[in-house]
């Protein structure tokens, strides 16, 4: 029999310290939508995705009413897009983001992810067409997310793709000016980029997973923060401790719900993200829980360790709570959707310098910077390169998520809404890095990469 | 299958009557009850049986959920595994 202390222990956990499900994602395989004639490619996908998520959102709901667990998001994920469109003889993919986006909004879901090219070793026809569709298929549509992975351990980085990224980000900001540059915030640049993440914006589902899978992103800062507040100024085997029993309690609910939709979605299982996504809301902020192991504020000298410690100590935890662990899984550092974050760049204690060592020890990369609007596209890419190289290098995955918002300048507020939440302005170092990307090529893959 | 109610809220006359008839009328099963009142916040936990439950599950979280509005009280139904999974291995 249960104790009325666990009971009230999970009551208080979804009540008073934010823990939910992010997002229940469906990853879709499109490869069978292939065709020679555009419309019938696009009609296939709506058809394959209408049909396979035609009741995510309704089990999503009873799941939530059942298990009285709010899951914030349903998703959808689909094969990279370029490789499906490639077999078609068009120019312009706009019209297929146009198409997922309409299946999305049919299915009432949140965000549907995979307008994506996977470029890592060089491009393909279909691989050119999409990226250069990216930023009229984002300003366009609402629903869409696009990923680009320009860089792998195994291959090193694409650098013609590394300085053709920092265009591509500009030209959506620019399209999307009326709203911060709000395309912005739906691209993401990988380095080694998981096939099986439930996370938006990066969310695509690979090659190499099955026809249809559901994956479960959990989400739950503010029950770490709460655990925490009970060993104040106990030692660090202690916090990794409570830290552990936090975790492994967040992702057993992650697990089950991800069984329960599995079940009834009669799609098998794929994995449980063990990623601590914040949200804008007050409580529920990862640069808090850094905060209460002692910093004054994220960003001063200590956070990479608490980050390090935090984001192994999750991982530990939650591993044993779940049968299949995937996708990201690590810590998620955004700026605009965590307050203490968000407050930690307004009080200048947070540099664009200290996010991107923090992401040494982290996923998922630079994610969700507001920067000046009249940052050059080649200042984006050598940011983006950057990136790359710490992904890279560290066998791990990297992302930038960069929003250079037209007409702001640091110090400026860009207000995004929702989950995306509030983005300052942060300023960037002044010196110009354009020889330097204008040189273009491959920048070979590490030594590290030569395992067998 | 077994579910989980919860009642928080300040303590008053009536709380369990209240609640037990909304489950007696759906035709489900209390097994086991427990309640605590510290400095004026009652807290009650029962398990419950939905085995012969006479409407959708549902249905009796939203009658429960109105019958706690009205008496100023948080009540919610949850499926038992949400517990045995977090606290049980």
């Amino acid at each position: 029999m249960l104790t009325e202390y666990e009971i009230l222990e999970t009551y208080k956990m979804i009540h008073e310290e934010n823990l939910d499900v992010r997002t229940i994602t469906m990853g879709i395989s499109l490869r069978e939508c292939c065709d020679a004639n555009g419309d019938s490619c696009r009609r296939k996908i709506y058809d394959k995705i209408m049909k396979s998520a035609q009741d995510l959102v309704k089990v999503g709901r009873d799941i939530e009413k059942e298990y009285g667990v709010p899951i914030i998001n349903k998703r959808v994920s689909v094969t990279p897009l370029a490789l499906v469109a490639e077999s078609c003889g068009d120019e312009d993919y706009v019209e297929f983001a146009k198409t997922l986006d309409k299946a999305a909004n049919e299915l009432g879901i949140d965000f549907i992810g995979g307008f994506s090219a996977l470029v890592h070793k060089g491009y393909t026809p279909g691989d050119r067409r999409l990226i250069s569709s990216i930023p009229e298929a984002l300003a366009t549509t609402k629903k869409v997310c696009s990923s680009v992975n320009v860089a792998t351990t195994k291959a090193g980085i694409n650098m013609d793709a590394v300085s053709q990224m920092g265009d591509v980000v500009k030209s959506a900001a620019e399209l999307t000016a009326g709203t911060g540059g709000m395309a912005c915030a739906k691209l993401v640049v990988f380095a080694n980029a998981p096939e099986d993440n439930p996370f938006m914006a990066g969310a695509f589902h690979g090659i190499g997973e099955p026809d249809c899978q559901i994956n479960v992103g959990i989400s739950g800062p503010g029950v770490v923060k709460c655990a925490l507040e009970k060993v104040k100024g106990a030692d660090f085997s202690t916090v990794a401790e409570v830290i552990k029993k936090t975790a492994f309690k967040i992702t057993r609910m992650g697990q089950l719900v991800a069984q329960e939709a599995s079940k009834r979605l009669n799609v098998p299982f794929g994995i449980v993200d063990l990623s601590l996504a914040p949200t804008p809301a007050v409580g529920d902020s990862v640069a808090y829980i850094l905060e209460e192991m002692g910093l004054e504020k994220c960003g001063t000298h200590g956070t990479i360790a608490a980050l390090a410690l935090l984001n192994d100590a999750v991982k530990k935890g939650g591993i044993m709570a779940s049968s299949q662990v995937g996708g990201l899984s690590g810590a998620f550092i955004p700026v605009s959707e965590d307050a203490g974050m968000i407050d930690a760049v307004q009080k200048g204690a947070l540099s664009i310098e200290k996010l991107e060592a923090m992401t040494c020890v982290c996923s998922v990369g630079l994610d969700m910077i507001v920067v000046p609007g009249d940052t050059t596209a080649d200042t984006i890419s050598a940011i983006i390169a950057d990136e790359m190289a710490i992904g890279m290098v560290n066998n791990k995955t990297t992302a930038v998520r960069i929003i250079p918002a037209p007409g702001k300048v640091a110090g400026d507020v860009v207000e995004f809404g929702g989950l995306l939440g509030t983005g300052p302005v942060m300023s960037l170092n002044r010196f110009a890095s354009s020889d330097f990307i204008r040189r273009g090529g491959r920048i070979p893959a590490p030594i590290i990469s030569l395992r067998n | 299958m077994n579910a989980v109610v919860t009642v928080l809220g300040k303590d008053k006359v009536g709380i369990i009557a209240g609640i037990s008839r909304i489950l007696s009328q759906a035709n489900v099963n209390i097994l086991d009850i427990t309640q605590t009142t510290m400095q004026d916040l009652f807290t009650m936990t029962m398990l419950t049986d939905m085995t012969d439950a006479n409407i959708a599950f549902s249905e009796l979280s939203d009658s429960l959920e109105a019958a706690g509005r009205d008496m100023g009280l948080y009540v919610k139904i949850q499926h038992e595994d949400i517990f045995n999974t977090m606290h049980r291995i």
